[in-house]
This record gives C-alpha cells, sequence and structure tokens, in this order.
C-alpha cells in the first residue's frame, strides 16, 4: 500500500488528513482511487480532460513524475507519492 | 492604508477572489494568486512629485506594494544605482547602455532584499513569529539578515552543496540553516510539505503572493532613475521567472497610472544552458515548460521546476519577445566583462544577463540602437567559487624596487 502525502488545499476533501493510503498502481489509477475515496478530488486534480493540472506536480519518491513515465509512472508497495502545488519557490 | 482590495486567481474565469490572507494558490485551480490593486484610488493619490519627495528605498512607491500598514521591515532596501554604462555599451555597439546594480542592495546584496523586505513586513501583518525560506542562496541570505533585524524566529532551506560564502553569509545571522541533500527543486518540494504541518510564514511559498511583488520595485525604480522614462529593452536573468513578470508588470502599472509614456517596453530572458527550461520553451514556440536537472555554475538560477515558468513563458510570447541561454565559460567572461568595462562585479547570475544579452544583441533579437536596460541581481562576492584559476593571479614579489622593475606590464 502506498502511502500518499495531501496538500493543504485539499485537505478539505480529506477531512483535514495530511496522509492517506492507496492500493493504486500507477499515478492515473492513484487519482479515481483517491476519487472514490474522497469524492471531488479528480476535479481538482485534473483538467475537464482528465490530464493533471499544469500547476500540479506529483513526486512517486521524492521523484517528479514527468522525468518518469508521467501518468502511467508505476507506483509500488511502500512507494510515497507527494501531490505538490507547482507555483511555489523562486 | 490598503490599496489591495484581494487576492484574485488569473487562472480562473471569472477570477477567483480570496480575503487578503497567507495564500498562494487558488482553490479551484491550484494557479497562482495576485493581490488586486484598487488602480482608481492610487491614481487619485499617487503622483510623481509625491514620490519625488520620499526616502530613497523602495517603499516610495509603497501604495503599489501589498502591505496594508506601513512597512516594519527592511525600511532601507531598494533604490540602487543605475549606472550609465559607456565603455560596456562602446564595445557592445549599443547606443544607450544602463545597468540597474541590485549587487549592491541593502542588507545583503542582492535583489531578493526587496521581496524579503515585502514578505516579512506582510508576515508580522499576518501575526507570523516564525518565517521561512526555501532558497537558492541570495534569498538565504536576505531571510537570514532581515528576520534577525526583525526579531522574528527563522527557518531556512539550501541545497547543502552552495557556495560557501552564500553559506556563510547565511549562517552568521545566528538563524536556523538546513542544508538539504539534493537540488534546489527538492528543497521546494521539502519546503512545501514543510508548511502543511507547520504555521509559518515561508517568503516564496505561503507568502509568495506579496513576497513576488517586492521585485515590481526594481522596474519603478529603472523608470524614475531614467528620468521618469520607460526604457525600450529590459534583460532580467530567470531562475523561478518571477522577477522578469513582475517587472514587466511594474512598467505597464506607471504606464496604466499615466506616470510615464507608453514606450513599448521589451523585457528579454536570460537563463545558463545548464538549467533553461523556460528559454528553452521560448525558443521551441513551446506553451509550457519542460523540468531539467540544474546542472550550472550559476547556481543562484538553478531552478529546474521554475515555478513562474509558464507565467514567463507567456508573456514573453505574448510580446513577441524571447529568451537565451549562455554557457559557464560564457557566464565566466561574461562577469569579467563587466568587472573589467564597469567596475562592476555581478555573480554568476549577472554572468547570464549580460552573457545572453551580448547573443540576442549579435543575433538580432535586440536593436543596438534602443535604450537597453541590464539588471543585475546580486553580488560577486557571493559566488567566487567558479573563478579560482579563470583569473590572473598578483604577481608575487619581495618588497624589492628591482624585483618589481623586472616584472614586465
Amino acid at each position: 500500500m502506498a502511502l500518499v502525502r495531501i496538500p493543504t488545499p485539499l485537505r478539505r476533501l480529506t477531512n483535514e488528513k495530511d496522509e492517506v493510503n492507496s492500493e493504486a498502481k500507477t499515478v492515473i489509477e492513484l487519482i479515481d482511487d483517491l476519487d472514490n475515496q474522497f469524492p471531488g478530488m479528480k476535479n481538482k486534480v485534473c483538467e475537464p480532460n482528465g490530464s493533471i493540472r499544469k500547476f500540479i506536480n506529483i513526486y512517486i519518491n521524492d521523484e517528479d513524475i514527468r522525468f518518469l513515465e508521467g501518468p502511467e509512472s508505476t507506483i509500488k508497495q511502500d512507494d510515497t507519492v507527494s501531490i505538490i502545488p507547482a507555483i511555489a519557490g523562486g | 492604508m490598503s490599496f489591495v482590495t484581494c487576492l484574485k486567481c488569473k487562472d480562473c474565469s471569472p477570477a477567483c477572489e480570496f480575503d487578503k490572507q497567507a495564500l498562494y494558490v487558488c482553490d479551484d485551480c491550484f494557479g497562482p494568486l495576485e493581490p488586486s490593486y484598487d488602480y482608481d484610488k492610487i491614481k487619485k493619490e499617487l503622483t510623481i512629485d509625491k514620490i519625488s519627495k520620499r526616502s530613497k528605498n523602495m517603499w516610495r512607491y509603497k501604495e503599489l506594494l501589498p502591505l496594508d500598514n506601513e512597512p516594519t521591515v527592511g525600511l532601507n532596501t531598494g533604490y540602487t544605482p543605475l549606472i550609465k554604462a559607456n565603455n560596456l555599451a562602446r564595445i557592445l555597439g549599443v547606443k544607450n547602455l544602463y545597468i540597474k546594480n541590485d549587487g549592491v542592495n541593502f542588507p545583503s546584496l542582492s535583489f531578493k532584499d526587496r521581496v524579503v523586505a515585502v514578505a516579512l513586513s506582510k508576515a508580522v501583518e499576518l501575526g507570523y513569529d516564525t518565517v521561512g525560506c526555501a532558497s537558492t542562496g541570495n534569498l538565504a541570505n536576505s531571510v537570514a539578515a532581515q528576520s534577525a533585524a526583525a526579531n522574528l524566529n527563522s527557518f531556512i532551506f539550501i541545497p547543502s552543496n552552495l557556495e560557501e560564502a552564500k553559506i556563510l553569509g547565511t549562517s552568521i545571522y545566528g538563524k536556523n540553516v538546513i542544508g538539504v541533500k539534493g537540488s534546489y527543486d527538492d528543497v521546494n518540494r521539502l519546503c512545501t510539505e514543510v508548511i502543511g504541518s507547520n504555521k509559518w510564514g515561508f517568503v516564496n511559498i505561503n507568502l509568495r503572493t506579496y513576497y513576488a511583488e517586492g521585485s515590481k520595485t526594481v522596474g519603478y525604480e529603472i523608470i524614475e532613475q531614467l528620468g521618469w522614462k520607460a526604457p525600450k529593452n529590459i534583460v532580467v536573468c530567470m531562475a523561478s521567472g518571477s522577477l522578469l513578470t513582475k517587472i514587466y508588470k511594474s512598467v505597464r502599472e506607471l504606464v496604466d497610472l499615466g506616470l510615464v509614456d507608453d514606450n513599448n517596453t521589451k523585457i528579454y530572458g536570460a537563463q545558463a544552458s545548464g538549467c533553461s527550461p523556460i528559454s528553452t520553451a521560448v525558443k521551441n514556440g513551446w506553451e509550457s515548460f519542460k523540468p531539467v536537472k540544474p546542472d550550472t555554475i550559476a547556481k543562484s538560477l538553478a531552478i529546474g521546476n521554475p515555478a513562474d515558468g509558464i507565467n514567463a513563458i507567456n508573456l514573453l510570447n505574448d510580446i513577441n519577445s524571447y529568451s537565451e541561454d549562455v554557457s559557464d565559460e560564457e557566464i565566466v567572461n561574461a562577469m569579467k566583462l563587466l568587472a573589467e568595462t564597469e567596475g562592476i562585479f555581478t555573480e554568476t547570475a549577472g554572468g547570464v544577463t549580460l552573457g545572453c544579452t551580448i547573443k540576442m544583441l549579435e543575433n538580432g533579437k535586440i536593436n543596438k540602437n534602443e535604450d537597453l536596460v541590464l539588471v543585475i541581481t546580486g553580488n560577486g562576492l557571493k559566488t567566487q567559487d567558479p573563478l579560482i584559476n579563470k583569473i590572473k593571479k598578483p604577481d608575487i614579489i619581495n618588497a624589492k624596487l628591482e624585483e618589481f622593475n623586472e616584472i614586465k606590464y
């Protein structure tokens, strides 16, 4: 089971939980699973066409999924997935 | 008195509005928020005469900065010199060349003093007693210095492999400095997670909406120092891309307020080839950037995943402008050229700005006959590492006249 870190702006959907669990095997599956657990999550994380919003970055074990296989990236048991607002820093 | 009415998301249509608080992304789309000003009210209050009578620091434009009260931090920051760079202009074949030298900003010798002055003044307004930042170095120096002066606790996160001078220049202030093994992008991600579990004001994360506005004062000052005239062209280095977008915004604000004539000012970007996600996107006509793993001596610009990358790309495309990038060797050569011609020792980022300017003059992107301002953002004393063995060493002699006379000059 992977650990998923939820950023502050999304915690309204998770009853303020900052970490949740998921059995998903890819990022795409993860977003669907989070939406099942916490309805409305997919709308927040994805554009209406299903692509991940441009202002959201997703990391698997500290690596930006854009350096992996993007939304197809594989999530393994014990991985940590972080959802991070892109507008930070600099 | 405040001229900011609310925070607005530019990406949502219609624009989402939020109360003035430590909020940096839109609840709906995660897009960046910006303070929304009552420009009609500002137009009635702010005149050139009024500005001219104020102290020479960045707060002379306070109506255009996002505080609700008088500033409390960084009261002496800004109003750095704008130099007519005639020697360099001659070499580059440029008619009128100016250097805005934020490498001598107060208190910590970089443009970051401006954004930190705004962010920490706002942090005090919002009641924070602990502040922090994720930094490539200059921001760390400034947050450490200004939080010390303001009696605020601070947590400063930097990549552990920064230049020694930038680490020392942060640690001297006795604040909590955390060196993270990894790139700036790793530091940034960590800090975004740190604020999720702490009630701290991170200047470039949850206070970023306010912080970024401080960069506008670079543009206001350039225009005032040119005699209330907007320049034709400005070149700015880019890390997150925020400085570029905010300087452009500052020019448009003064034009829209009727304080200066519109000169169709163009702004150009500069990056190091070892970390050029924004320049690469602009050169290829992309609407977004691909993140990169930085590998450059210009560590202050080494952000592979730039927060304002999309904004900067959109702006440069919209105004039909351009962005270049230069190699490490070109950066060092440009640092030497600026020092030898104008007596200004800039850090590696300044070498990027000048190096890219030279390229854009050569490839015709910038017209040599138009006014040109280079924004030099930091001080060379902080980034001496890449210059070791690249600069002529002193001639070492005994204190004997004959030994001096033997040296061929």
